[in-house]
């Protein structure tokens, strides 16, 4: 049992790292290629199935890579569209012009970042301040937040994701988090860290909300889709494709589909919200 | 025409020398890549250190915020990380893997150790995935329940993995060297009234020792030079350890979890090659120690 559960997870491990890689190579032709970050992945995967489903003629290929490296690969015009979970940086202005470059960006959905800890956890609620004084290193300790007498692990993620960019700008206002706090390098590595601890306290994004983590109330507000469409929820931000202003026709026409109606259709399937003012 | 007559004939048949010139070129490749790779390391680390981080503050600060607006790039944190998974995982592996060696080497009947060899051999080729995998799902939380720790995650569970991974290469390349000591010097240790103890103590192992502690080195530099266990289960904390049950981030974790989100030619990026460059410096240095007392137990 144990061992069957081991080779599952190893398998997924293994076509998980082996689609990363095999994406690297992507042909060249009339085919519409994207890349970009991981956090859009199962959005433009699933558009992507659909376009094709509705255009066979049309030639797709998607790949995750991270935020900074697909919008590397639309300067270096080695993709057509590049998805990021953040805005463009200084360097990658600059880097833009160079290469004489015009970037466009669109916004495809919304997402938020939800709060979560063990199930065992008696805390039910967290302001923005406390969540700052915790990742700051001020708070140490569950009971100063209403909670058993126990040390908090804080979980972040790795330093060059959006998320965590997402987290130091919304929660610690750009100070430097805590040097003991722990890394996790996905989404789904911190939901199974504070499944598994009862000290833990980690955040991912709403698609990542499952039965074994228990998810807190920001200032009053739990994530929620509705929340974060709303506008209640405290931490929440935008998601953008990048493309370029050279970029193909079957670009631009993958584009419009994800950006019209049954592209937006999609996004609640897979845990997102649609942009302000969408609907 | 005699194999003897072949092997004394003074000019090289064209083959021959086509052979020897396809070793040449194979040679030369090998050795112009590894230049081409210390060159391309050192010219990348370089750009760090022009887009205003000092010398000093990359190697003494402990503060490592790479993407922050004010960014700071202090690489000790991660040194020591590195180097304190490397010493525990080597106390752990090295005793274990020394002992499996004379066991398999001096003491194991033909029919155990015909068994043990290969087991202990195939352990090498378990995917490092795997081990982790064992440390994430199995160890941590172990360790929590025994211990009650607030994390799992920590130098403990990541050097028990890396011992686990050092053990077989200790334990094979120590027994190579056990077993290459000639057997006449044992039998003359039992001619002289030793114990099986004593012979293995006072004659095998010191005249092993080149080998034993050219095996034990390596160990080291394939821990140091791991990367998938520690990303996995040493808590990924840039922090200097208090003790071994705190989480720290080593650099080749550092490296395989910023490098993919990392703008190329920003100072981020620089800094990484710039710990790719410690990280080179250190396995060179592990690797030149490990030849030195190669030679200095030769010699004595």
């Amino acid at each position: 049992m144990l061992k069957s559960g081991l080779a599952l997870c190893l398998l997924l491990l293994i076509s998980a790292l082996g689609g990363e890689i095999w994406a690297e190579d992507l042909p060249r032709g009339e085919t519409v290629r994207i890349s970009g970050s991981t956090t859009l992945l199962p959005i433009t995967q699933k558009a992507a199935e659909e376009f094709l489903k509705l255009h066979p003629q049309e030639d797709l290929t998607v790949s995750g890579t991270g935020s900074g490296e697909g919008l590397k690969s639309l300067i270096d015009r080695v993709v057509d569209l590049a998805g990021s979970s953040r805005d463009l940086k200084a360097a990658e202005s600059r880097r833009a012009k160079e290469h004489a470059v015009m970037l466009v960006r669109h916004t495809v959905a919304r997402d938020g970042l939800a709060v979560i800890v063990h199930p065992q956890n008696p805390v039910g609620k967290l302001t923005l301040e406390q969540l700052k004084g915790i990742y700051l290193g001020t708070i140490k300790n569950w009971s100063e937040v209403g909670g058993d007498d126990r040390v908090i692990v804080p979980i972040n993620r790795d330093s060059s994701s959006g998320t965590f960019e997402m987290w130091i700008e919304i929660v610690l206002k750009g100070q430097r988090h805590r040097p003991d706090a722990q890394v996790q390098s996905s989404s789904g590595s911190v939901a199974y860290a504070v499944a598994g601890n009862r000290y833990a306290m980690g955040y991912v994004g709403l698609g990542f909300i499952g039965s074994g983590v228990k998810v807190l109330a920001i200032d009053g507000v739990k994530a929620s889709y509705e929340a974060v469409l709303r506008g209640t929820y405290p931490i929440a931000r935008d998601l953008y494709i990048f493309s370029r202003a050279d970029s193909s026709a079957g670009a631009g026409r993958f584009l419009q589909f994800l950006l019209g109606p049954q592209g937006r259709a999609l996004l609640g399937a897979e845990g997102f919200v649609p942009p302000a003012g969408a609907l | 025409m005699s194999p003897e007559a072949v092997l004394l004939k003074p000019k090289l048949s064209p083959t021959e020398h086509g052979a020897r010139l396809f070793f040449l070129a194979c040679a030369v490749v090998a050795l112009g890549q590894m230049f081409l790779i210390m060159l391309f390391l050192f010219k990348e680390s370089l750009g760090l250190f022009t887009s205003g981080t000092s010398l000093k503050e990359f190697f003494f600060s402990v503060n490592w915020y790479p993407t922050y607006d004010s960014p700071e790039f202090g690489s000790l944190a991660l040194v020591v990380g590195s180097l304190t998974v490397t010493f525990f995982s080597t106390v752990l592996a090295a005793p274990i893997g020394l002992s499996l060696a004379v066991f398999l080497a001096c003491l194991a009947g033909r029919t155990t150790r015909e068994w043990v060899k290969p087991a202990v051999e195939m352990m090498a080729g378990i995917p490092s995935v795997v081990l982790g995998f064992v440390g994430l799902v199995v160890v941590a939380p172990l360790m929590q329940d025994i211990l009650d720790i607030p994390t799992g995650l920590n130098v403990l569970n990541a050097s028990v993995i890396l011992a686990l991974m050092a053990v077989p290469s200790i334990a094979s390349l120590g027994e190579d060297a056990l077993s290459a000591v000639p057997g006449e010097i044992q039998d003359a240790s039992y001619a002289l009234g030793a114990t099986k103890w004593e012979t293995i103590w006072r004659i095998t192992v010191p005249a092993a020792m080149s080998g034993l502690s050219t095996a034990v080195i390596l160990g080291l530099g394939r821990a140091l030079g791991e990367t998938l266990v520690v990303l996995m289960v040493a808590g990924g904390a840039a922090q200097i350890p208090h003790s071994i049950f705190d989480s720290v981030r080593p650099l080749t974790a550092t490296l395989a979890a910023e490098m993919g989100e990392t703008a190329i030619d920003s100072p981020h990026y620089h800094a990484l090659f710039a710990l790719g460059t410690i990280l080179f410096l250190l396995t060179l240095a592990f690797n030149l120690l490990a030849y030195w007392l190669g030679r200095y137990w030769r010699r004595r």
